[in-house]
């Protein structure tokens, strides 16, 4: 008869709960990471849905002189909310096609450089014969002065690669890989570090004990462990590599006029700046906003994936 | 220390010569012809002619080990001579900037002073900026001036500094009219109505680069003095009856400044950097528009030369930060 009473099921065990759903919590708690997300999922949407409901074709301008001169940098009305720009161009339509590019760029360039740290960071950490060389590399990488090479390798390089490829994808892979491999140093070491601490814990040598090959094993066990960091640093990477993009093309050495970003929009308003402030504002906002929300989110991501802070 | 300092030194000149190959090959092997924007009229032979006189003709590796010599020897030789009055130099080769036809280094010399006039000042004035405000809202956590602190960093920052700079000009020259939005170089500063000049013209640019390094610098002062504050030697000393004044701004404040001195030394390259941009805004004829105008006018020398100047002082940097670090703070010793 005592077995009946002993049997109850243990209901007082909550669910189980996963490691994202902790972090979320934590990250929830974090108001200005909160309100940087809202914020840059407004501007995707702004970037991505936009152009669906305002249907005017960024690059179309009145064919006759007549129309196009009285139609030129106007300030903000109903047909067009932000104004005009010197080619009676419409300002919001520009605005939303600048970003997509600008924010694909910002993304593909931070995954390349997410990619070649993490890369050359496990490489490093995991093999000690590597790791000598290879931090000599970074420490090289990090000891270049990196804006003039920048600006250097776009001037050097963006017409044969334009011609080569059409001047869209071809500025946008020259930016994206010069970009990408002028950024992943920081990346690199912070990986390496994590590397080396993760190597002399017990469940590693669990592994290696019983044969797990070293593919398998930085794949299965170590890149999982490090993907907070890793994390962090893509967050603040979207941010640095927009920056990039659109200082470049501020200096015009980014994209051609004709493929407006937000830098090239910036740029091409300047020496109109007296008359038409609107044209400067907007895109310097667009930008400041993106990259002042992702630096938001990073560090409430920072600090919703540091265990030590989310225990509290 | 010592040896650690000339082991470092000797350390840095293969990582130097190796920065000079990368620039030299980038800039050489890149498609692109240096005598694009002649005219096309110029007849075949002439045009041979010309690239012999650019020094084009020879194999890269001479002109590369050429290169080497102009820098190290003979433009230290040619300092040497200008300073003491000698002639060691004479009748030697220096760099020759394919833009100007004058030696590359007159050209740099001639641009020193505005770019550390605007960027030295800045830089000054953000590191005395950052520090009483990373040391307040250190002391004050999570009050609201720790918070306004925060999200003034974060926009300083996160808003590129030529759309700060555009946007000082929109309100302060063309609305307020206040500032002048273009720097004048021929300004003398004589008298006193000529120094109010030369104040107003750099209040812009360096109120942008300064809020651009206050921020960065006073979020590493607020995060050192929050370690330091959390010590047990600070409790020590409040307990043994010291007044608040003395444990903050003497005990607190010497340890918390160690890390934050390393970081002030290795932001001072990157300033170089972020002055290019700066100087493109408010036309600032700096060392940073000299690179932008030698870029587009594919001036070999003066780009590989100006970006080799940039990796020096980098790596020099580097160096002053490690040393500094061993300087001041006794636990760290290099042996």
């Amino acid at each position: 008869m005592t077995e009946a009473t002993a049997a109850p099921a243990p209901q007082a065990l909550r669910p189980p709960r996963s490691q994202w759903r902790d972090v979320w919590d934590q990250f929830r708690t974090h108001k200005g990471a909160l309100a940087g997300l809202s914020v840059f999922i407004f501007i995707l949407l702004f970037v991505l849905v936009g152009p669906l409901i305002w249907r005017i074709s960024p690059t179309a301008s009145p064919t006759d002189a007549l129309t196009l001169i009285r139609s030129k940098n106007m300030g903000p009305s109903w047909a067009h909310p932000l104004g005009t720009d010197q080619l009676a161009r419409d300002l919001l339509a520009r605005m939303m096609a600048g970003g997509k590019i600008s924010i694909a760029v910002g993304l593909t360039a931070m995954s390349l450089s997410i990619f070649l740290g993490t890369l050359v960071g496990v490489l490093a950490g995991y093999f000690k014969r590597l790791d000598g060389p290879l931090m000599r590399l970074t420490d090289l990488f990090l000891a270049l002065p990196l804006l003039p090479l920048l600006l250097v390798m776009m001037l050097l390089f963006r017409d044969p690669i334009a011609s080569r490829l059409g001047v869209e994808a071809g500025t946008f892979l020259l930016i994206v890989s010069a970009i990408g491999i002028t950024s992943w140093m920081q990346c690199a070491r912070i990986v390496r570090g994590e590397v080396l601490a993760l190597k002399e814990r017990e469940f590693v040598l669990a592994a290696k004990s019983i044969g797990t090959p070293p593919r398998r094993m930085i794949l299965r066990h170590i890149l999982p462990n490090i993907m907070s960091p890793i994390m962090v640093a893509a967050t603040l990477g979207i941010a640095n590599a927009i920056i990039t993009e659109s200082a470049l093309s501020f200096l015009g050495l980014g994209f051609p006029p004709d493929f407006p970003t937000w830098g090239r929009l910036l740029n091409d308003a300047v020496d109109l700046m007296q008359e038409t402030p609107g044209l400067v504002i907007f895109p310097g906002i667009a930008i400041s906003l993106t990259v002042l929300s992702v630096n938001y989110i990073g560090d409430g991501l920072r600090d919703a994936l540091d265990p030590r802070i989310r225990g509290r | 220390m010592l040896t650690f300092t000339i082991r470092r030194l000797i350390l840095s000149i293969p990582v130097l010569l190796l920065i000079s190959l990368i620039i030299f090959l980038l800039l050489n092997f890149a498609p692109g012809d240096p005598l694009a924007n002649q005219p096309l009229t110029i007849p075949p032979e002439v045009r041979a002619k010309m690239r012999e006189a650019l020094g084009l003709g020879a194999p890269v590796y001479v002109r590369y080990i050429l290169w080497l010599k102009q820098f190290f020897w003979v433009e230290p030789l040619h300092a040497f001579d200008w300073a003491f009055g000698t002639h060691f130099s004479a009748g030697m080769e220096r760099i020759l900037s394919w833009q100007f036809r004058s030696p590359v280094f007159d050209v740099i010399v001639q641009r020193i002073p505005q770019t550390l006039t605007v960027v030295g000042m800045s830089y000054l004035i953000g590191v005395l900026i950052a520090i009483p405000i990373g040391i307040l809202s250190a002391y004050r956590q999570y009050s609201w001036f720790d918070q306004i602190g925060t999200f003034i960093s974060m926009i300083g920052f996160s808003v590129p500094t030529f759309f700060t700079g555009v946007v000082l000009i929109v309100v302060f020259s063309v609305e307020l009219n206040w500032f002048p939005s273009i720097y004048d170089t021929n300004l003398k500063v004589v008298d006193w109505p000529s120094f109010v000049k030369q104040v107003q013209q750099m209040a812009m640019p360096v109120m942008v680069l300064a809020l651009y390094n206050a921020a960065q610098i006073s979020r590493f002062m607020r995060a050192s003095m929050l370690d330091n504050l959390q010590q047990d030697y600070v409790r020590t000393a409040r307990a043994k009856g010291m007044g608040e004044r003395v444990v903050v701004l003497t005990h607190v404040l010497r340890n918390s400044l160690i890390p934050v001195v390393t970081v002030i030394a290795l932001g001072v390259p990157s300033i170089f950097g972020g002055a290019i941009i700066t100087e493109q805004v408010f036309k600032v004829n700096g060392l940073g528009q000299l690179l932008i105008t030698a870029i587009y006018a594919d001036d070999i020398p003066m780009v590989q030369t100006l970006t080799f100047i940039f990796a020096v002082l980098i790596v020099v940097f580097n160096l002053v930060a490690d040393i500094l670090y061993g300087l001041l703070d006794p636990r760290i010793r290099y042996d």
